[in-house]
């Protein structure tokens, strides 16, 4: 190995299942509290999937679940299984903080850390034992978030010194730094301007060639444009009557789900929305 | 007393209420009820800072006019002779401050760090909280009283009694729910969203702690540690038995050792004008130490929010 | 060009077991540094405890009511310094909390410009700051030569009281009643004015929306909104004074000789730690272990009431 030439992710052209994660009959409770139950799924690899329903169905809790973020919030337990690389994540061998560095994570409200531009990326590099070039590194990751015109010459400033679509690039780029196989983006354009979420919605075109995306949306227009997949969750009634609980209604193409659905809820929501 | 709607002049029709003119008139006794209340409230504020003014211009005053190089840099004179100065004073109330420093702030932040990061409501977490409170509300005496009990009469330390380390632990004792309260405050004011980007991109609970959380609540722990510092150094009744006094210089960490606040104890109540006059010097010194250490947090905390 | 897996490139991807330990050993380390709080209290507890048993199986409760003091004859009893504890710290409570309270409406709600509440708010933060022992100095010194002359007119003229039936002769209760308010002072107007800054600004607009004066809104509205924060510090402030120590013990006059004059020496237990333990030994520290573990269980009871008023109270307005 001679040069650390821009690294076509080799595990895009593994042999193996084409399903990059595999969630069977995952259920998660609050202190006791059930939130989602009953999710089977099987994302796609190299592929971009995004989660829609109303409010408080889980959508944002199904994919915490999925690098383990749910670890940092009390009292959240999980059922059933989640495989990635044939493995359940929350086996209790396996250690979360590995998981998270193979499953990247982009959330609702842009979170540089207080440091420069530079070190938020190369932070996140060296805890992960970097041994390449890290100014080649902080290039190419900014360059790939799109926004590396932007931050070239000041790349000692402070992350904050931003706007709020900029710092939302800057943390996209610093999960790539990393390389991880997969990248969850909660709301990432929640917080943002439309201009800053078209630029981040054409980043995405270009990213899934390289990495699996799961994007959680409460626009269904940024579903329609970005997603491979789309999973529409929905609120139903306990069946004991006490209280509500999120489930994954329905789970197809993006296509499918917009323009055909199975199911009378989605078809109600889809259309609904679009009205 | 009444606040009640004015007198009513003339009643006039139907609905029952007074229509007074909206011209502001002092002499309602409303308006008279708001100025006297003014007033007390002016006096009582007067009286609470008048105590300041009054000791600080005597401080200042009568402590300052005595301070010079050689009362900074001598040893107490004997009872009942002129001159000396209150140096090893100075020196021991740093030594000990640092002692009780370095044990409070590593064990304080430490256990902040524990009830902050890892378990904010679990019950080991609650009875810490509690343990907290209640160590806060423990007279600084019974410190005194513990240490004593621990250290000094046991000999514990290589068979001395009175010793700096065992008065800069009883300050410690004092200092600890402090930092703990602070470390604990200032780490709960960190944006969840931080602590989620570093382990989002697979940083350890370690990691997160030393390299994100604690650098970006550094500003609130160091105010607040500044001004447990300050509290300390100030603080008699936990010395006054375990570091005891010593007319002489610091000889080591282990034996008795002299302060700025047991010095002008001892001094004060001493029947000698020249004893009674380093009291006020020592005074001069401590309080001017003091000051600036809470003027320096304050600003600190000021540099930190813009 | 060879293609680079990324798990060649971030070495760190498997983490090694030397970064796992570190990562354990600082949740194990923080463990132990939180549960020294714990090892702390349960040390004081057992040290009181362990040093006053003796004195407490010679006088049990007789230790409490009688009001002999002589370290001779080893008979101890600490009325007169729990009397004292009480009388001065509860005395002290009464003048500081009118005080106080004033002080903090005055400098939270907008009477005068707000640089010079500022600079109010900042001298009584700063008067907080002061040694005990300076305020001590400056009361023996000072103060009580000043006060000297009231005192005697106020023996002069109500010394039919037996609160006043004594001639001050110097150091007394009165004087370190009057120190104790300066040290209570800071607490409670911080924590007044903190509770009154919590108090919404919606009640205070729905106060005078409806036509109330001022005053009257202060009165009827804001404060019994923050009564819970007040009343909390009032309690701390209490505990604060029972346990303080070095201003009152040079002024209090440290007599063991018990008596219903507040003009006279009197003392407290926290006083009477610092005056006799640096020279006691035998039994005469048992005896002061015990007075300690009387101050400790005083001040732990009110403590623990502050806390458990903050939260009913705080409860009933939330």
């Amino acid at each position: 190995m001679t040069t650390t030439s821009m690294p076509t992710p080799s595990h895009l052209d593994q042999a193996g299942s084409e399903f990059c994660l595999e969630l069977e009959n995952v259920g998660i409770s609050y202190g006791g509290n059930e939130a989602v139950r009953g999710v089977y799924m099987q994302i796609p690899r190299g592929k971009v999937t995004a989660f829609i329903g109303p409010s408080g169905c889980g959508k944002s809790t199904v994919l915490r679940a999925l690098n383990r973020m749910n670890d940092l919030i009390e009292g959240c337990t999980i059922k059933g299984r989640v495989i990635f690389d044939g493995q359940d994540l929350y086996a209790p061998q396996v250690d979360p903080v590995e998981v998270r560095r193979r499953i990247g994570m982009v959330f609702q409200k842009p979170n540089p850390f207080p440091k420069s531009i530079y070190e938020n990326i190369a932070f996140g590099a060296r805890i992960n034992g970097y041994r390449g070039d890290m100014d080649e590194l902080v290039e190419r990751s900014l360059r790939k978030a799109a926004i590396w015109d932007e931050t070239k010459d000041k790349l000692k400033e402070s992350g904050y010194a931003l706007s709020g679509g900029q710092q939302q690039r800057l943390c996209i780029a610093r999960a790539i730094a990393i390389e991880p196989e997969v990248i969850l983006m909660d709301e990432p354009c929640s917080a943002l301007d439309p201009i800053s979420t078209l630029k981040i919605e054409e980043m995405m075109h270009e990213l899934k060639k390289s990495y699996t995306i799961v994007i959680v949306t409460h626009n269904m227009q940024q579903a329609v444009r970005v997603s491979d997949m789309t999973g529409f969750f929905n609120v139903t009634p306990k069946a004991d009557g006490d209280g509500k609980v999120g489930c994954l209604e329905e789970f197809a193409a993006t296509e499918t789900i917009f323009n055909a659905p199975t199911q009378q809820a989605t078809q109600d929501y889809v259309s609904g929305r679009f009205g | 007393m009444s606040f009640s709607v004015a007198p009513a002049p003339s009643a006039e029709g139907s609905s029952g209420f007074s229509r007074a003119s909206l011209r502001f008139s002092p002499g309602l006794s409303r308006n008279r009820w708001n100025a006297l209340f003014t007033a007390v409230a002016a006096l009582f504020a007067l009286c609470a800072v008048l105590p300041l003014l009054l000791v600080l211009g005597y401080v200042l005053v009568k402590g300052g006019s005595l301070i010079s190089f050689g009362l900074l840099t001598q040893l107490p004179p004997p009872p009942g002779l002129d001159g000396g100065g209150i140096g090893n004073a100075i020196l021991g109330t740093i030594v000990v401050t640092l002692v009780a420093s370095l044990v409070a702030i590593p064990v304080g932040v430490g256990g902040g760090i524990y009830l902050s990061e890892y378990s904010r409501s679990g019950w080991f977490a609650q009875f810490v909280r509690f343990g907290t409170n209640v160590l806060a509300g423990v007279p600084s005496i019974i410190c005194g009283v513990f240490v004593y009990g621990l250290i000094v009469s046991t000999r514990l330390f290589f068979g001395q009694s009175y010793s700096a380390m065992a008065g800069g632990l009883a300050l410690a004792v004092l200092m600890l729910p402090t930092v703990i309260k602070t470390t604990d405050e200032a780490l709960k004011l960190v944006p969840q969203e931080l602590r989620w980007g570093a382990i989002g991109i697979g940083a350890s609970r370690f990691v997160t702690i030393t390299r994100i959380t604690l650098p970006a609540a550094f500003t609130p722990i160091a105010t607040g540690v500044v001004l447990g510092i300050a509290r300390a150094a100030g603080e008699t009744a936990p010395l006054i038995f375990t570091a005891l006094f010593s007319p002489f210089w610091p000889e080591s960490l282990f034996s008795p050792i002299a302060t700025m606040s047991v010095l002008i104890f001892n001094f004060a109540i001493m029947p000698y004008e020249a004893q009674n006059a380093l009291a006020w010097a020592a005074s001069f010194v401590l309080v001017v130490m003091i000051l600036a250490a809470n003027l320096f947090a304050r600003w600190l905390g000021r540099f930190a929010r813009a | 060009m060879a293609v680079v897996d990324p798990s060649d490139l971030f070495a760190l991807r498997r983490r090694p077991a030397r970064e796992k330990l570190v990562d354990q050993g600082f949740r194990q380390l923080s463990v132990l540094l939180a549960s020294i709080v714990g090892l702390v209290l349960l040390g004081i507890l057992l040290t009181v405890l362990g040093g006053a048993h003796q004195a407490m199986a010679a006088f049990g409760l007789r230790f409490i009511t009688a009001s002999d003091w002589d370290p001779i004859a080893n008979h101890y009893g600490a009325f007169t310094a729990i009397y004292g504890t009480l009388v001065t710290s509860v005395l002290a409570l009464f003048i500081a909390v009118p005080l106080g309270v004033g002080t903090a409406i005055f400098i939270t709600e907008n009477l005068i410009p707000l640089w010079i509440r500022q600079a109010l708010g900042l001298m009584v933060e700063l008067l907080a700051a002061i040694p005990s022992v300076v305020l001590g100095l400056w009361a023996i010194f000072v103060m009580e030569p000043f006060l000297r002359p009231l005192l005697e007119a106020l023996h002069q003229s109500l010394g039919w009281l037996p609160f006043f039936s004594t001639n001050p002769q110097g150091p007394g209760m009165a004087p370190a009643i009057l120190i104790l308010v300066v040290m209570i002072l800071p607490i409670i107007t911080a924590i007044s004015r903190d509770s009154l800054q919590q108090v919404p600004p919606e009640l205070r607009q729905a106060a005078y929306g409806v036509g109330t004066t001022r005053w009257g809104a202060i009165l009827r509205v804001i404060l019994p909104a923050a009564v819970s924060g007040i009343t909390g510090g009032v309690m701390l402030a209490l505990g604060r004074a029972m346990g303080e120590t070095m201003a009152v013990t040079m002024i209090i006059g440290n007599s063991n000789n018990f008596s219903l004059s507040l003009l006279a020496p009197g003392n407290t237990i926290s006083s009477m730690l610092a005056n006799q333990f640096g020279e006691a030994d035998g039994f005469q520290v048992s005896a002061l272990m015990y007075a300690a573990l009387v101050l400790m269980l005083l001040t732990l009871v009110v403590n623990v009431l502050a806390q458990w008023i903050v939260r009913r109270l705080s409860l009933k307005y939330s």
